[in-house]
């Protein structure tokens, strides 16, 4: 491990992620205006904002679910940095699957609700060549029980599981492949606080031991206090503020991120 | 190690018409190695304010805060984020935790992040527990359902598992009985030894009498339109 954090250190100076004057627009409506910022390795990106501030946009154009109008997206890749806007389908395609995972709100959207849930953690393994049903099922009894889901359902269907269970098992799904940078679209949204701290736990010992890169789009503040290094607050598409987590939290400087954080009855 | 000059805040209250309230004016101090140095000055008068400025959480207006070879008024949120895991430590009044992590892992943390391995840093916690007299059956619980006493001594021991060289401390000794503040105030002592820098806030005039080398009373960077 000591040896991954060093090479994950040799890393540190060149962003993973570069987002440039990114803008979208629905007709004359703005969902996104001229974003720009960079992610590291290791770092975990918060973007808060209430419903209709534009940061769900920015998570699907950045992850290349949606286009964008204006903009650039580059992402280091093992060939150097590459405009993931401008690249084929299929490359996009091939990274959604190898170093990128996206977190759906509803883990309906992001699990396979016909497959068993060893099916969908071993899936994913699958698509980037893993071939070995010993091992690919080995890997999945291992995540399954990295997110508390008792080894014994692996052959239930998610539509059997709880909420709950459903978003662990999304999120073994998506980092079975140890992917590198991992978009979150309200990952607690909808789970008992009691399932959301376990999930907060896990999702800080895999950014600290993997070098796991995540950008978080939540409008829970408490979330992002512990699990965000920076934050973004957006609010009718633009980025009205953005620093150190608790800097923007304990020492806001616009008027909408004071507004925001008075607003909240504990962080 | 810690260097402040010249160094002004003031707040801007948007939703309250604006408000402009300047807190603080022409600050100036200095912590050397092994130096151990208490804020004092009525509640109010901006100990809290200074002290999180130097740990980046609240925003200077201006002048200079030098940790080490690093100005935390323009550094990037990058550059403190890794001051904060390998320069300075602070200990805070409140533990600010996940639930559900057990004690050990919550005070092994900040070693793990400096990429000690699990096993050692596991055991320099429970080695700091086990001084500050947290009971080992309650190592593997979270130390959210903790008493005020217990969470201030795992809070301590989180702040004191790295050797930071840089260190603030807010109200360490607050809410412990005697044996306890005894241990705390001797980790303080141990911490000054090995040439950590030590800004703290102690109301505790018989704590602060022993480990603090000097007092600064923080009245005196007040600005004066708002006295």
């Amino acid at each position: 491990m000591t040896d991954l954090s060093h090479a994950f250190a040799a890393a540190a100076d060149t962003p993973l992620l570069q987002v440039k004057n990114l803008t979208k627009r629905y007709g004359a409506r703005m969902g996104c205006a001229d974003i720009s910022f960079d992610v590291y390795q290791g770092e975990v990106l918060g973007i808060v904002g209430e419903s209709g501030s534009g940061k769900s946009t920015l998570l699907s154009c950045l992850a290349g679910h949606m286009r964008p109008d204006q903009g650039e997206v580059f992402f280091q890749t093992a060939q150097g940095a590459r405009d993931t806007v401008q690249m084929g389908e299929a490359e996009r395609r091939r990274l959604a699957r190898t170093d990128w995972a996206y977190v759906h709100q509803n883990p309906r959207d992001g699990l396979r609700m016909g497959v068993s849930a060893g099916g969908n953690v071993g899936e994913r393994l699958m698509a980037i060549g893993a071939r070995h049903y010993g091992d690919i099922r080995a890997s999945a009894i291992d995540w399954l029980g990295r997110v508390e889901i008792d080894a014994g359902r692996i052959d239930e269907r998610p539509s059997a599981f709880s909420g709950g269970m459903q978003q662990r098992l999304q999120i073994a799904r998506n980092l079975v492949t140890a992917p590198r940078l991992v978009f979150m679209d309200e990952p607690t949204g909808g789970l008992d606080v009691s399932v959301q701290a376990r999930l907060l736990d896990l999702l800080r010992g895999l950014v600290r031991e993997m070098g796991l890169s995540a950008i978080i789009v939540t409008h829970d503040l408490a979330v992002v206090r512990l699990l965000a290094d920076r934050l973004m607050v957006m609010k009718d598409g633009h980025v009205v503020e953005r620093g150190l987590t608790d800097q923007v939290l304990d020492d806001p400087q616009h008027e909408y991120t004071q507004l925001l954080v008075s607003s909240v009855l504990q962080v | 190690m810690i260097t402040i000059e010249n160094l002004c805040k003031s707040f801007t209250l948007h939703n309250q018409n604006g408000a402009v309230i300047p807190v603080m004016a022409g600050a100036n101090l200095a912590v050397a190695r092994g130096e151990c140095v208490g804020l004092i000055g009525a509640s109010g008068a901006g100990k809290s304010t200074l002290m999180r400025m130097v740990w980046g959480n609240y925003l200077a207006a201006s002048g200079s805060i030098w940790v080490g070879d690093l100005d935390v008024v323009t550094a990037s949120p990058r550059q403190i984020i890794a001051l904060r895991r390998s320069t300075l430590g602070y200990v805070s009044q409140f533990l600010r935790v996940v639930p559900r992590v057990p004690t050990l892992d919550v005070v092994a943390e900040p070693l793990l992040f400096l990429g000690v391995p699990a096993d050692i840093a596991r055991a320099r916690a429970a080695d700091l527990l086990a001084r500050l007299n947290i009971p080992q059956r309650l190592w593997e619980l979270s130390p959210t359902t903790f008493s005020g006493g217990e969470q201030q001594r795992v809070n301590i021991a989180r702040g004191f598992a790295h050797p930071f060289p840089a260190l603030l401390l807010d109200e360490p000794t607050a809410s412990l009985d005697a044996a306890n503040r005894e241990v705390v105030l001797t980790l303080i002592q141990e911490a000054k030894a090995r040439g950590a820098a030590i800004l703290g806030i102690f109301h505790d005039e018989a704590a602060r009498d022993r480990v603090c080398d000097r007092l600064i009373d923080v009245r005196a960077f007040t600005p004066k339109a708002a006295a």
